[in-house]
């Protein structure tokens, strides 16, 4: 047996792949950037009842649009309030709840989609995979944002409907890239010798493609979550989407917009934090890109 | 060349023909097209008239044959709301999101290859930086909330240019640069990498030994071979665009077809959308099979795939 803190195993071996893993990540200022914004909002979105200063959805006519604290407000409201007299500053935290949800939910319905898909096309080949390439090609044929208003505004704007919408839509970067992965991957000599051991298929899939494709699917997922977030923001801009009174930031600019000539803050803050929230899972996306593929490593 | 092109063409008029039927299926995603179209307050018989006359009662199959058919004649039927013909209603929005279209690609094309080239030049540098910085900003920029703040900025607090409308060019910058800016970071990224693999290629080496000038290398042999790639992903961007048009379009009160799309699935004016999202669809469709024939005419190693 080698003993694992032997010094001089430790000088032969070097540093172990997982090791070499966490220094990379370590050494992304995108992907620690990232990380943290994105894991301080997700605390917040949970402890939303406990951060938030007041209730979201109570108004106060005697108290609308109170100015932030910056502004000359007070502290009794410290983002002020909207035209209905509710604080900003609670609606903004339940609002992360909002965007954190559909985004991760829609990511993850359209990620079990895309990769049966991907990964059916890229392993079995021939007419599955021309079925799938079709499919791929018919679903970026459609302009995105017009058929989710459209179902939306038939089916009745509400998160459930907005959720599975997007989730059915958003599928075509998983397909596309866990096809191309696939491809790559099933071309290798262990998935051949698995072949020749008499591995099922489903086994094969399971147990030899998929951990190989697993950190692609990682990438995908924060970047088809971020792509879902703004998508949400932008259907609940144009009053198709999440319905009020819920805290939506999407819906929070639209609100703000018409008193956006005298009080431009409640356009702006609701679409700042929006932005951090999108750039941060994007490089967190990139950052993980950069870090798991052979070719980002030095 | 002429067989990829032949199955190129059958594959974009399969798409274009599944895409048909979706957005014919719309239609009764609602369940009873009839009742919804006759408002909550009417009676059983109201809608059994309205279903008859607009012929909800044959077999979806049926109406959605002859939808087609009237469809590729370029009938597609009357606006519920604005009681016109679908198709002259949408001649005449498509016309002001055309030219958004074309002044967003334009200026997307006109500030990412420059930086996409300059990056790739000096990697790393200042300038590397700056265009690493600006798409990154673009892809989580949110199009409604940075169109909201140029308003904010040039339109109220400067006063410089027009809030919103159509009436002349002055009009145009704000959404212009908006639309621009949303295809502008897959443009540059794309640009900076081909120009990076392609100077670091063996044809470049040799161009430089055998004395060329810098200038030349660059613009008359790297950029040459790297903007093959570009093209094609400006017209699939291009595709995106006009679907995307509606946020900017809705942001800026330009009454394009992307407007008219908003204002149509607002008041649930069936045919109008039905008709938006295949016409849509199919600027998709041409956009990416001329990219496609495009492509394997300037490299034949592509026609094979």
């Amino acid at each position: 047996m080698t003993d694992a803190t032997d010094p001089l195993y430790q000088e032969v071996q070097g540093p172990t792949p997982r090791q070499m893993l966490k220094l990379r990540a370590l050494g992304h200022k995108g992907l620690i950037f990232g990380l943290i914004v994105v894991g301080l909002l997700v605390v917040i979105a949970i402890l939303a009842p406990i951060l938030a200063p007041h209730d979201p959805y109570e108004q106060s006519l005697m108290n609308r649009m109170v100015p932030p604290v910056f502004l000359g407000g007070t502290w009794e409201h410290p983002l002020g309030t909207d035209h209905l007299g509710r604080d900003y500053l609670s609606r903004l935290i339940y609002g992360a709840r909002v965007s954190l949800l559909i985004g991760a939910v829609a990511a993850l319905i359209s990620g079990v989609i895309g990769t049966a898909m991907g990964v059916a096309a890229g392993y079995f080949g021939g007419k599955v995979d021309a079925v799938v390439t079709f499919l791929i090609n018919v679903r970026l044929a459609m302009p995105v944002v017009l058929v989710a208003l459209a179902v939306v505004a038939i089916l009745g704007g509400s998160l459930t409907v907005v959720v599975c919408v997007l989730g059915l839509l958003l599928w075509d970067r998983f397909a596309v890239v866990m096809r191309a992965s696939t491809l790559q991957v099933s071309r290798r000599d262990y998935v051949a010798a698995a072949q020749v051991i008499g591995a099922s298929t489903p086994r094969i899939l399971l147990t030899e493609i998929m951990p190989n494709i697993f950190n692609n699917l990682i990438v995908v997922i924060t970047l088809e979550m971020a792509h879902a977030i703004l998508l949400e923001a932008a259907l609940s801009f144009l009053g198709l989407g999440v319905q009020p009174p819920t805290p939506s930031w999407g819906l929070m600019v639209s609100e703000g917009k018409n008193m956006m000539l005298f009080e431009p803050w409640l356009v702006l803050i609701p679409g700042a934090v929006l932005f951090l929230l999108v750039l941060a899972i994007n490089l967190m996306g990139d950052g993980l890109r950069d870090v798991t593929a052979p070719e980002g490593r030095s | 060349m002429l067989p990829f092109i032949l199955k190129r063409l059958g594959l974009a008029l399969l798409v274009a023909f599944t895409v048909s039927f979706i957005s014919f299926s719309l239609l009764f995603l609602s369940g009873d097209p009839a009742a919804a179209l006759a408002g909550e307050t009417a009676s059983g018989e109201d809608i059994e008239a309205i279903r008859r006359v607009y012929g909800f009662d044959r077999p979806m199959l049926v109406q959605y044959g002859e939808w087609l058919f009237s469809a590729i004649r370029g009938d597609f039927g009357e606006s519920y709301y604005f009681k016109l013909p679908v198709a002259s209603l949408i001649a005449e929005r498509l016309q002001v999101t055309m030219l958004l279209g074309v002044c967003g690609i334009t200026f997307a094309l006109l500030t990412a290859v420059p930086l996409g080239v300059a990056a790739a030049i000096r990697p790393n540098s200042l300038i590397d930086r700056v265009a690493l910085f600006l798409s990154v900003a673009g892809q989580a920029m949110p199009s409604f909330w940075f169109g909201l703040i140029l308003i904010v900025v040039f339109a109220i607090q400067l006063g410089l240019l027009p809030p919103s409308g159509a009436a002349t060019w002055r009009h145009f910058i704000m959404p212009t640069i908006v639309l621009g800016y949303y295809a502008m970071p897959a443009i540059m990224r794309l640009t900076r990498a081909g120009m990076l693999d392609v100077l670091n290629s063996d044809f470049i080496r040799t161009a430089r030994a055998k004395g060329a000038g810098e200038g030349r290398v660059l613009f008359k042999h790297a950029l040459r071979n790297a903007i093959i790639p570009v093209v094609s992903l400006a017209a699939v961007q291009m595709g995106f665009m006009l679907g995307g048009s509606i946020v900017v379009e809705s942001v800026f009160a330009l009454h394009g077809a992307g407007f008219l799309a908003w204002e149509s699935i607002a008041r649930n004016d069936l045919p109008t959308v039905q008709a938006l999202i295949l016409v849509f669809s199919m600027f998709y469709i041409v956009f990416t099979f001329l990219a496609d024939v495009l492509n394997a005419w300037l490299d034949p190693r592509m026609r094979s795939s």
